[in-house]
């Protein structure tokens, strides 16, 4: 579990990014913040592994406050995975996926065999492991990326706008396999993004910001639904005349569901589970 | 090229001390330079001063400096050290801009990237930092190497013995062959200097040229 307990962090040239803020994320649930670019949903994120030191409150691991800990071990405790991948250009893809454990100071060969290890896991053939990231294309990298999150088996992965910058087929079967991977591991995930639906998509429990990461709105993809806080969020969600805005059809054969643009989302059945 | 074939031992034997005098002060001013480098780059503050005084070391005259050192320094200015540590001074001039050059053309992405995972500092600096800059210092490196080797012959116009010699015995004694064998022969060292710098550098990086065009090639490997 982690919390946010009361954090505020003004920036030295006096921007507030986060302003008092609370929060309880849950363990082993994808906990995503949605939000427009500079809400501060990054900052929130870069707090829980002290790249950013909050100004005031306290950010707590199960009940630990993160600044009791040496930041070097916190952060080689706690998977990152970044936009751009974050790779070194100078590792291969195995040596990539092996700094963590290397950093912990495991043996080569076996840093090498965990790499292995989790190439399959993440979907990257083997062949790959001796290329350099700049051979790879822009989803293979985030592949690298992940398994580089994952390699010392972290209990919290940290996912800022992972798939921000590749194109949407890719982006959609990262996300699927995302889903696939999250339901193996089991991990403490939490993700930014700026997309409503892949928030909508990938997460347990959603929180939607505004500027000074201020919530708007936290709550299960149906809870907000269902129950949108306010007008505002409502728009956001797109439940007003986006894709989630679904009226009934009627139709020779029986009432189907369509969206604010006209096209037909699904068919209506009564009863069910 | 009578001269040239009946001299051969004693071009050779000039040519490896001159290429001794060489080394010791690119590879000392090297060394030096990193943590100057390094000062520059992480202090914005002494950034300026260092990189200008440095950088004004280029601007003293050679024969002046080799006049000079000695009698601060108090070694005779005959002696070899007199050559080496003048020409370290010159190369730690070029050097320095270079590992600053070199450290700032490090995507601040990948150092946030490395630090997020878990690198310490210090850590950080020797396996991600530096060798990232590797590539602009590399680029620096072998402009010094070059210069250096070439500087080398001044130190003949105070007594030490380098293939510089060939210039002024040469003029002396009126034989333009022995002048053209010491040209020729410093272009070489120069060039070979060169290349193994080169050959280092291809074996030391290897993901520095590996920026082929190979998208095509790796898409077969996996979906994505």
């Amino acid at each position: 579990m982690i919390e946010f307990r009361n954090v505020t962090k003004r920036f030295p040239d006096g921007t507030v990014a986060v302003d008092s803020f609370d929060l309880v994320i849950p363990s082993h649930k994808t906990t995503v913040f949605v939000g427009s670019s500079g809400c501060g949903k990054t900052t929130l994120l870069r707090m829980i592994n002290r790249m950013v030191e909050p100004t005031s409150g306290t950010v707590e691991i199960d009940g630990e406050d993160v600044a009791a800990k040496q930041a070097v071990h916190l952060r080689r405790s706690i998977g990152y995975v970044m936009q751009n991948s974050g790779l070194m250009p100078h590792f291969t893809v195995a040596e990539n996926i092996a700094t963590v454990p290397r950093l912990t100071g495991e043996t080569r060969r076996a840093a090498k065999a965990r790499a292995l290890e989790l190439m399959a896991t993440v979907g990257l053939d083997a062949s790959m492991a001796d290329r350099y990231p700049s051979q790879l294309s822009g989803g293979q990298q985030q592949r690298v990326g992940v398994a580089r999150g994952l390699a010392a088996d972290p209990n919290i992965l940290l996912m800022d706008e992972p798939f921000g910058a590749v194109d949407p087929i890719v982006r959609a079967e990262l996300q699927t396999e995302l889903i696939r991977l999250q339901r193996e591991l089991d991990k403490t995930v939490v993700f930014v993004t700026h997309d409503i639906d892949e928030a909508f998509l990938l997460g347990d429990q959603v929180a939607i910001l505004a500027k000074g990461a201020e919530r708007l709105q936290v709550g299960s993809p149906s809870e907000i639904t269902e129950d949108p806080a306010d007008e505002f969020v409502a728009a956001f969600i797109g439940a007003e005349r986006g894709k989630r805005a679904l009226r009934v059809k009627q139709t020779p054969h029986g009432p189907v569901l369509v969206d604010a643009e006209g096209r037909t989302q699904g068919v209506l059945v009564e009863g069910g589970a | 090229m009578d001269w040239v074939s009946d001299n051969l031992d004693l071009i050779g034997s000039l040519t490896l001390d001159h290429l001794r005098q060489s080394v010791i002060a690119i590879v000392a001013g090297f060394l030096l330079s990193l943590p100057l480098g390094w000062v520059a780059w992480r202090y914005r503050l002494l950034r300026g001063w260092v990189i200008t005084v440095t950088g004004l070391l280029y601007t003293i005259p050679s024969l002046a400096l080799l006049m000079i050192l000695p009698v601060v320094a108090g070694y005779p200015a005959t002696s070899e050290t007199n050559l080496v540590i003048a020409l370290t001074i010159y190369a730690v001039a070029i050097m320095v801009r270079a590992v600053t050059d070199g450290l700032d053309s490090v995507d601040p992405a990948v150092r946030r990237a490395a630090t997020a995972v878990g690198y310490g500092d210090a850590r950080r600096f020797w396996a991600v930092d530096l060798p990232l800059a590797g590539p602009v210092i590399l680029a620096g490196l072998r402009v010094t190497a070059v210069s250096t080797i070439s500087l080398a012959t001044v130190g003949i116009l105070v007594g030490v013995t380098n293939l510089g010699y060939l210039f002024t015995n040469g003029l002396q004694r009126r034989i333009i062959p022995e002048v053209l064998a010491g040209i020729v022969a410093v272009a070489l060292i120069a060039l070979l200097v060169d290349l193994l710098l080169m050959l280092a550098g291809r074996s030391l990086m290897p993901w520095a040229r590996s920026k082929t065009p190979a998208r095509r090639r790796a898409s077969a490997g996996a979906a994505a």
